[in-house]
């Protein structure tokens, strides 16, 4: 499989990341190596095997429904790079 | 005390009870080198007020003749460990100006323990990277030098590579790293020193900037094995608020360190043997393979046989893990944010200009690769190959206790001569990764000099939870190896 | 499965068939949030109940709410559905403002509850079943705000995290009468289980409706997605407007894109979500952060062992032991209240009366009054205490609706009315024969055409004896009194 230009700006913006027409022309190239690189897995017999679900193959932990967090708008906003009234602020969204 | 700053860390710990020193004079000895070794660039943010108000509260339990295992010892943090108050960079420009309202799991468990920290320490941005030169701060420099008068500045490996040149220089008496494919072994490697990645849930990943969840496992990075064994301690644990946070209680891994191996079943894997894989490379290993058989270890051939599948596999799961543990860098709650007449265009100006070159390659990646119509192709069959390399691993240790291979292909190169080729710089990796993939702890210990006169060092690596072993036959290792070569850069002076 | 007749839509080129398939999400009753210890509380200070997890910091982790967990297994037990005691949850990845980690945690490939059926009440006392086709657990986004600034959106993130069950149905259904069956019945056994307060008005309830439309017997056609109805009445409104816009289209020779859409309200109409015109790709992959969730079939046994009688079950009941009709059943088990405040009622008393009563006076007096049955003036000590006087002969049903108007509006009890206004009905024979000689002798002339033959002025005399005696009398001696009498 081969990424072309067109392919690489719709992953792009998928992944949300502006990109230029030059940037493109080089992340094709590169993406390319590395998608050139991972293609030996298909060498490798898997039929029959399971996908690793976890490593540890242990069951998922479950905590108590109990309140014991939240409770502070201040420590959630304090990093914000625009907020207001309490809320974090955003470009208009016109839905 | 004269030479403060050649003190391991348990020799610290040992002269702090004696009180031969204080964390006052060791810490300022360590803020003074820091301030020496700047041009290391191995701290992003230095914290000597933090430190000293720490030592200061140290020595007082000291003095009641209390304190915790790591009790006034300085420390450096790698900057993915979200601490509180504190800059938190992730070596990202997306992350500008973030100060964590909470304090990392494993860096909480260290101050309980009694460290002070010193600042925290560069890397590869979100930890991507094999180099330390994709961070937003620039390269760290590697204190070590080629000898016979090339001056060509060498990368400390990555992405704990501001963490390995601050112990190899003398910058911090050890520092914390995370591994995600080799990022505290082969760092420790290229600089001379010890650095563990224990097994996956060992450590708590609560509060480090994640990379690929699967695989992130914090360590520490230290001058000795046995510094390692006492920083591991205090940093493991199980943590409720991390759902792979192993229930298992921490084992006494000084303990461990019997320096006994007689007996031990010590696995060589034939897959290791590379194509192009430097002859004195292989001659280190075979040297490390005599060692532990001359401690009374028995050496046996084995077979690991999906071991050339583990990289490309890794750079499909760990891709794609990152590109969407990364999506929560978008401008609204913290950090960078790069204005748009949109939220679309907030979002892609905010994520073209906040992330580097390789952070952007791995996303783009990891998106296409989880993307309609490809999952299956990529990300599912890289976990069917994940599993078979992890049953490798399970049908080895039936037959052996540990598995001894070469940290790295090679000794530290120079910054800029990789840069151009990703897999190449990606091959970096190609020892560390399989055990990555299986979840399993290893070691990487320094064993010998490069004919260019650079450490290199040797990987260990155990069971899954049985960081023992993996530190006991590391401690051997070291003790025959006698490894006593200091890089170029030393601050204090050799 | 044939087309039924009546749900057909007329069009200019024959009948069309409608086709529904609900996707309902159901926020979890629980105290805390699914994978964070933040409160779920509704309508507080926004970012008020936000944890540092629900607010996507850097290296915060999800661990998920075992009671989340046990509500979904009881929910979907009580929907008649397979139980997986392995599930995984998958990271869902798009961009919004209001989705903190870029990506939803959400169940795709192995949900915790499968396939299962529940069987909805339709008028006319019929029936019919609907599959579903899973269950699975989410977390809900947080709410942006758009109407505060002109230039800005604004995020509260203190939905972000709550638990959700997405509860999604086959296309089973082919009206929008069945739709709204369907939504109020899955809402009855959520609330009978307690796992959803199923409040639609503060979004605790909302279905996404995807609406398509074809000939009888063809294909399934293109379908499209009317997101967020939060009232049954506008999911009504949305489905019959939104099938005839489809229908419009097809038989203008014209095809029907795929897409979401909102319903307007106000214009009754439907409208293409641009927001979401943007194909997606949501790279749905386990959530590495998590581990398969596991639990044991002893688990499960012992979560089914506890879950109440349900609505159908006791619908059953309700026709078996007390002779109810189908319909007046599937009314008074709708909520476990009603049902509960009726056993009440028909405690000991004639349960179909007890019913009528229920259904016609008090919902009617109650709807009329705009309350619930959780603030009706009478109780079920009172309602009981009326039908007991009807029972007893004390009052007749004539008198006992007065009565029970008197109840409503004063809150007193029955007897306590009876006794004040003296309705207490009259059945001494005496008396009743001494009302009815003064109705024959005031009324000669009509007595004189009665006994000539002209019966039908029966039902004239009981009306006046009944008059005379202002409606106390027992109608049924009246009846008995009169025809003697008037015989001669």
């Amino acid at each position: 499989m081969s990424l072309d230009k067109a392919t690489v700006a719709k992953i792009a913006h998928l992944a949300r990341i502006k990109t230029d027409d030059a940037q493109l022309d080089a992340m094709v190239g590169d993406l390319n190596t590395i998608l050139g690189f991972v293609e030996q897995l298909s060498e490798v017999n898997t039929d029959n095997v399971e996908p690793l679900a976890s490593v540890t193959g242990h069951g998922l932990p479950l905590r108590a429904d109990v309140v014991t967090d939240g409770a502070y708008p201040e420590r959630v906003l304090a990093n914000a790079p625009d907020r207001a009234h309490g809320y974090y602020a955003v470009p208009k969204v016109v839905e | 005390m004269s030479d403060l700053l050649s003190l391991s860390l348990t020799g610290a710990r040992d002269a702090l009870k004696a009180k031969k020193t204080s964390s006052t004079e060791l810490t300022d000895a360590y803020i003074g080198a820091m301030e020496a070794g700047k041009s290391l660039n191995a701290f992003i943010t230095e914290t000597p007020d933090k430190a000293r108000a720490m030592a200061k509260a140290s020595d007082e339990k000291l003095a009641k003749g209390e304190g915790g295992a790591m009790e006034g010892l300085p420390i450096g943090i790698k900057d993915l460990f979200c601490t509180q108050g504190v800059l938190t960079t992730a070596a990202s420009h997306i992350l500008d100006g973030f100060k964590p309202e909470y304090e990392s799991t494993v860096s909480q468990n260290l101050w309980n323990a009694g460290a002070v920290m010193l600042g925290k320490l560069n890397l590869d941005e979100f930890a991507m990277g094999s180099s330390n030169e994709t961070s937003h701060y620039g390269p760290v420099e590697n204190p070590w030098r080629r000898s016979g008068g090339d001056n060509a500045k060498l990368v400390p490996g990555g992405s704990s590579g501001g963490s390995a040149a601050a112990v190899a220089g003398r910058l911090a008496i050890a520092a914390t790293g995370t591994d995600t494919g080799g990022s505290i072994r082969q760092p420790a490697s290229l600089c001379g020193i010890v650095g563990i990645k224990p097994t996956y849930g060992r450590c708590s990943r609560w509060g480090v900037v994640a990379f690929a969840s699967s695989l992130d496992q914090a360590g520490p990075l230290t001058r000795t094995v046995s510094d390692a064994a006492l920083m591991l301690g205090a940093m493991a644990g199980h943590d409720p608020k991390d759902s792979t946070s192993a229930d298992l209680a921490v084992p006494d891994f000084e303990a461990a360190l019997t320096g006994d191996v007689r007996g031990m079943k010590i696995g060589i894997p034939k897959e290791y043997r590379v194509d192009g894989m430097p002859a004195e490379i292989d001659a280190l290993w075979q040297k490390g393979a005599a060692m532990l058989k001359d401690a009374g270890a028995e050496i046996v051939d084995i077979s690991l046989p999906h071991t050339k599948y583990a990289l490309p596999t890794y750079y499909i799961i760990a891709p794609a893990e990152a590109s969407s543990n990364l999506a929560r860098y978008d401008g609204v709650r913290y950090g960078l944010r790069v204005d748009g007449d949109s939220l679309n265009e907030m979002y892609e100006n905010t994520r073209a200009e906040g992330f580097g070159d390789e952070v952007k390659r791995r996303i783009l990646i990891g998106t296409y690769v989880l993307s309609a119509g490809y999952y299956d192709a990529y990300y599912l069959k890289a976990q069917k190959v994940r599993a078979l390399i992890q049953k490798d691993f399970n049908d080895a240790y039936q037959s052996v206790d540990a598995i001894l291979t070469p940290t790295a292909p090679s000794a530290a190169f120079a910054i800029g001569e990789n840069e151009d080729d990703p897999i190449k710089m990606y091959l970096n990796d190609v020892f560390t990764v399989p055990a990555s993939l299986a979840g399993l702890p290893g070691i990487s210990v320094p064993v010998g000099l490069s004919g260019e006169g650079l450490p290199l060092g040797l990987q260990v690596l155990g069971k899954a939870f049985d960081e023992e072993t993996v530190l006991k036959v590391g401690g051997v290792l070291e003790q025959a190896a006698g490894f006593d070569a200091l890089p170029g850069f030393l601050a204090g002076g050799k | 499965m044939t087309a039924e007749k009546s749900n057909l839509v007329t069009g200019n080129t024959g009948d069309w068939e409608i086709v529904l398939g609900l996707e309902v999400h159901a926020q979890v009753t629980s105290n805390s949030k699914l994978f964070s210890g933040a409160a779920t509380t509704f309508g507080s200070e926004p970012n008020s109940q936000v944890s540092l997890v629900d607010s996507a910091m850097p290296g915060m982790l999800p661990v998920i709410n075992e009671e989340c967990v046990r509500q979904a297994v009881r929910t979907g037990l009580g929907l008649n559905a397979a139980i997986n005691r392995f599930s995984v949850f998958d990271r869902k990845n798009y961009f919004y403002a209001d989705l903190p980690q870029g990506y939803q945690i959400s169940q795709f490939k192995q949900p915790i509850v499968g396939e299962g059926v529940i069987t909805v009440d339709l008028p006319g006392g019929r029936s019919k079943s609907i599959g579903i086709e899973r269950l699975h657990l989410e977390q809900d986004a947080g709410k942006s705000i758009h109407d505060q600034s002109p230039t800005k959106s604004y995020i509260d993130l203190n939905r972000s995290g709550v638990a959700l069950m997405e509860i999604v149905s086959r296309p089973d259904m082919r009206s929008a009468e069945e739709a709204a069956a369907y939504v109020k019945k899955l809402r009855s056994i959520l609330r009978y289980l307690g796992t959803c307060d199923g409040n639609m008005q503060e979004g605790s309830m909302r279905a996404d409706v995807n609406v398509s439309v074809r000939k009888p017997g063809d294909e399934l056609g293109t379908r499209c997605e009317i997101k967020n109805m939060n009232s049954i009445r506008f999911m009504q409104q949305a489905i019959e407007y939104e099938a005839r816009r489809q229908i419009e289209i097809i038989e203008d020779g014209g095809t029907i894109d795929q897409e979401t859409r909102l319903f307007d309200a106000n214009k009754g109409e439907t409208r293409s979500m641009r927001s979401k015109e943007e194909a997606h790709d949501y790279r749905y992959f386990p959530d590495p952060d998590l581990l398969p969730l596991i639990f044991s079939e002893e688990f499960v046994e012992a979560e089914k062992a506890k879950l109440p009688e349900l609505p159908d079950a006791k619908k059953a009941r309700f026709i078996a032991d007390f002779g109810l009709s189908p319909y007046d059943a599937a009314i008074l088990v709708e909520e476990q209240e009603t049902a509960a405040f009726y056993e009440k009622v028909a405690d000991g008393r004639d349960p179909k009366l007890a019913a009528n009563w229920m259904i016609t006076e008090l919902f009617g007096n109650l709807n009329k009054a705009g309350k619930d049955l959780s603030d009706s003036p009478v109780d079920e000590a009172k309602l009981g205490g009326l039908i007991d006087l009807i029972t007893d002969n004390t009052i007749s049903g004539r008198i006992a609706k007065d009565v029970f108007a008197e109840m409503f509006e004063s809150g007193k009890d029955a007897p306590t009315i009876v006794e004040e206004k003296g309705l207490r009905q009259v059945t001494d024979t005496g008396a009743i024969e001494e009302l009815i000689d003064s109705v024959m002798a005031s009324q000669a002339e009509k007595v004189a055409e009665y006994r000539s033959g002209k019966d039908k002025l029966f039902g004239f005399f009981v009306g006046q004896v009944m008059k005379q005696s202002q409606g106390k009398a027992n109608p049924a001696m009246v009846n008995e009194l009169l025809k003697k009498k008037l015989a001669g």
